[in-house]
């Protein structure tokens, strides 16, 4: 299996790049975004991104918001939701429009990386069987 | 505290004076003023008709009198015309007109006498030997020959007894001739005396020189003397008309008031004085004003009584309105307090938590990094990553601290269900067993049966069961015991009770177990907030928490949450 991509949105940078560092030494792929809006724009040029990291709490386009426009374009893409407030509704309201988990801000690592490769999974799996009902497509036009 | 004390019931006690004299003022003034109003209206009117009455009692009185003389005045006139000088001459027959009179009349007449113009009786018929007197002195006979008829006043006379005459004068071929007659004095004072009014009331007459001309039997004429001033002055005004009375009201000799009423008789020459004392004449307004008096003291005294005890009872409903007042303010510092606090641990979380979560991450780095420095095998290489460790397990008790804080302010899932109670505590009570038996201490539950279902929020309910089961678990950490949840109703709230068997809250704790921050637990072990949070929840409930508390023996925590919110309630 090749090493997810992960993109991390947050808008406190010196711990967006903090995590870069460790995720990347885990083996993943890392892409970083400082706001929603830039999130969605690198997304439209990274189309392999799995799993976002995305933080609840941002100025201008939060977290919610920037959930449901990425949703929209790429029902695909994994979110795990960061979360400082410890309201189970805007958790809630999360995996109502679609996020595959939450975690409270700061996290552990090892969770961090648990929901990180349980999303990938669910992600690849996704993709598999898209992959499969095509060929099965194909195989049956051209009449195998 | 004692200075506020003093300071309220100074405060009352001029409210209840205050209110004492409002309610006096305000009802003893028109009470005073309407009383002595309409009695003073009365007694004016009152005595109207008191003077009014006697006006028309003399007046119709002094026409009785005067009718009566003019009456006796017609007779003898009558007499002498009809039956002539030389008839009347004649004894018997004078006699006999005498017997006809007196027949008619009563006893009014006493004699009948024929004088002629020297004032020579020639016939006499009576009870007296007066045949042949000679009148040529006396006064009346000089006043008599003057005038065609003539009504003397009373006199002695001959015979030495009071009475008075009547004496008609006719013509003869060679000069006059009188008859006269005596009228009977004692039924002449009888007339006069029968206006008696009332105990004290009395009439008499006097002439125009202020003699009297009757004593009235019943009063010593002292009384009338003392009072001659008053006669002389209605003397001296003679009458407009004749049947004019007239009043006044003056002290006599023995300083008691009268009343007089006085009218002329006789054309003027005799006066018809009614006498009788203030007092008697306006008995009746006299008993009028103490009914009066002693209704209106009785008003007063009801008034008083009743601004006493209607004052009483407005400074106790004060009192009472204003120790709940004071009560709800401190409820509603307390739910404000709670508020800000809320407000600002949100706002502090919310600033703290990103940093930590930095510094947190950085310490990993740290750590990760130090995983790949392999030749290192020094001491330092143990320290640091035992520092980088305490670091984050640091930075993890900051997490549950403002995790905590913010779940305090948090808008947790208020929704409201019909909550299973009973399973809910069930629930509670396994989740802390484990952490119980750890503390040697025993749950026991008591529950009613048939627990009702509640409508509140399933969340809110665990977290404040969950606290005070915490809390209780805590307090007999040292030596283990026993925790008792039991439930029962009271009125239109269900109540639950945990008990614990711990050390006991001290009674200066008490007061502030429920203020934010407040904690007896060792640092780093509480953040002082579990308990009013508990607070804040039950209350916006509907319900109240409360803590009873002895040193030594334990405490207990009473959850009271109505059983019946209304659709619109305060969730």
């Amino acid at each position: 299996m090749t090493p997810p991509t992960v993109m991390l949105v947050d808008d406190e940078a010196p711990f967006v790049e903090t995590m870069t560092k460790r995720l990347g030494k885990r083996d993943l792929n890392v892409i970083s975004a400082f706001s929603g809006q830039e999130a969605l724009e690198t997304l439209d040029k990274h189309h392999n991104v799995d799993v976002v990291i995305l933080d609840v709490k941002m100025p201008g386009m939060d977290g919610i918001e920037t959930l449901k426009k990425l949703k929209t374009a790429y029902p695909l893409t994994e979110v795990v939701m960061l979360t400082a407030h410890a309201t189970v509704e805007s958790a809630i309201e999360g995996m109502r429009f679609g996020a595959f988990d939450y975690l409270m801000k700061p996290c552990d690592m090892e969770q961090l990386m648990g929901k990180v490769n349980e999303a990938t999974r669910k992600k690849r799996d996704h993709e598999e069987k898209i992959r499969e009902a095509h060929v099965k497509e194909i195989l049956a036009k051209r009449g195998f | 505290m004692a200075k506020n004390n003093q300071l309220t019931d100074h405060y009352f006690r001029s409210l209840n004076r205050n209110i004492i004299l409002i309610i006096i003022i305000v009802s003893v003034i028109p009470l005073v003023l309407v009383s002595s109003t309409i009695y003073y209206q009365f007694r004016v009117a009152y005595h109207e008709k008191v003077y009014d009455h006697l006006r028309e009692l003399v007046n119709s009185h002094a026409q009785n009198i005067d009718h009566f003389l003019q009456e006796k005045l017609s007779d003898i006139r009558f007499l002498s015309d009809s039956c002539g000088l030389n008839k009347l001459e004649d004894e018997p027959f004078l006699q006999e007109r005498l017997a006809a009179l007196q027949k008619d009349f009563g006893r009014d007449f006493v004699d009948l006498g024929v004088v002629n113009d020297d004032g020579v009786q020639i016939a006499y018929a009576g009870p007296f030997k007066l045949a042949k007197a000679d009148y040529s002195d006396a006064e009346w006979f000089r006043k008599a020959i003057q005038s065609e008829y003539f009504i003397s006043d009373v006199f002695l006379g001959l015979r030495g007894l009071p009475h008075f005459i009547i004496a008609v004068r006719n013509s003869r071929e060679n000069g006059h001739w009188n008859l006269r007659a005596t009228i009977d004095f004692v039924r002449f004072t009888t007339l006069v005396e029968n206006i008696r009014l009332g105990q004290t009331g009395f009439a008499f007459i006097l002439n125009n020189k202020g003699e009297l001309q009757t004593t009235p039997i019943t009063r010593p004429s002292i009384d009338i003397i003392a009072g001659k001033t008053i006669y002389t002055e209605f003397l001296a005004k003679p009458s407009v008309s004749p049947s004019e009375v007239r009043i006044a009201v003056k002290s006599d000799s023995s300083q008691q008031e009268n009343i007089y009423a006085a009218a002329f008789l006789k054309n003027g020459d005799w006066l018809l004085v009614y006498q009788q004392r203030t007092a008697d004449a306006f008995a009746d307004l006299g008993k009028t004003f103490i009914i009066t008096t002693v209704l209106m003291f009785a008003g007063l005294l009801g008034i008083i009584m009743m601004a006493f005890t209607l004052s009483r009872q407005i400074v106790q409903r004060v009192a009472k309105t204003d120790e709940e007042k004071q009560l709800m303010s401190k409820k509603v510092v307390e739910t404000g307090k709670l508020a800000s606090v809320g407000e600002l641990a949100a706002g502090i979380a919310h600033e703290i938590n990103n940093p930590v979560a930095i510094m947190v991450e950085e310490a990993g780095w740290m750590g990760d990094l130090m995983e790949e420095i392999t030749f290192d095998e020094s001491e330092n290489r143990v320290e640091f990553e035992r520092a980088i460790k305490q670091i984050q397990t640091q930075g993890k008790r900051c997490k549950e601290i403002t995790h905590k804080l913010l779940s305090f302010a948090r808008k947790t899932d208020a929704t409201i269900h019909d909550v299973n109670i009973k399973e809910l505590l069930e629930e509670l009570v396994a989740l802390s067993s484990q952490r119980a038996k750890y503390s040697m201490v025993e749950i026991r539950t008591d529950f009613q049966e048939n627990l009702p279902f509640l409508r509140v929020s399933t969340s809110e309910l665990q977290q404040v069961f969950f606290n005070l089961i915490n809390n209780a678990i805590d307090a007999m950490d040292q030596d283990g015991g026993t925790l008792t949840i039991s439930s029962y109703q009271k009125e239109n709230y269900l109540v639950f009770a945990v008990s614990d068997t711990g050390t006991g809250i001290p009674e200066a704790n008490l007061d502030r177990i429920f203020d934010p921050f407040f904690t007896t637990k060792p640092v780093g072990k509480g953040t002082g907030l579990g308990l009013s949070i508990c607070y804040g929840v039950i209350e916006k409930m509907g319900g109240k928490l409360e803590v009873e508390s002895t040193a030594g023996t334990g405490t207990t925590f009473l959850i009271s949450i109505p059983l019946q919110t209304d659709a619109n309630g305060q969730h």
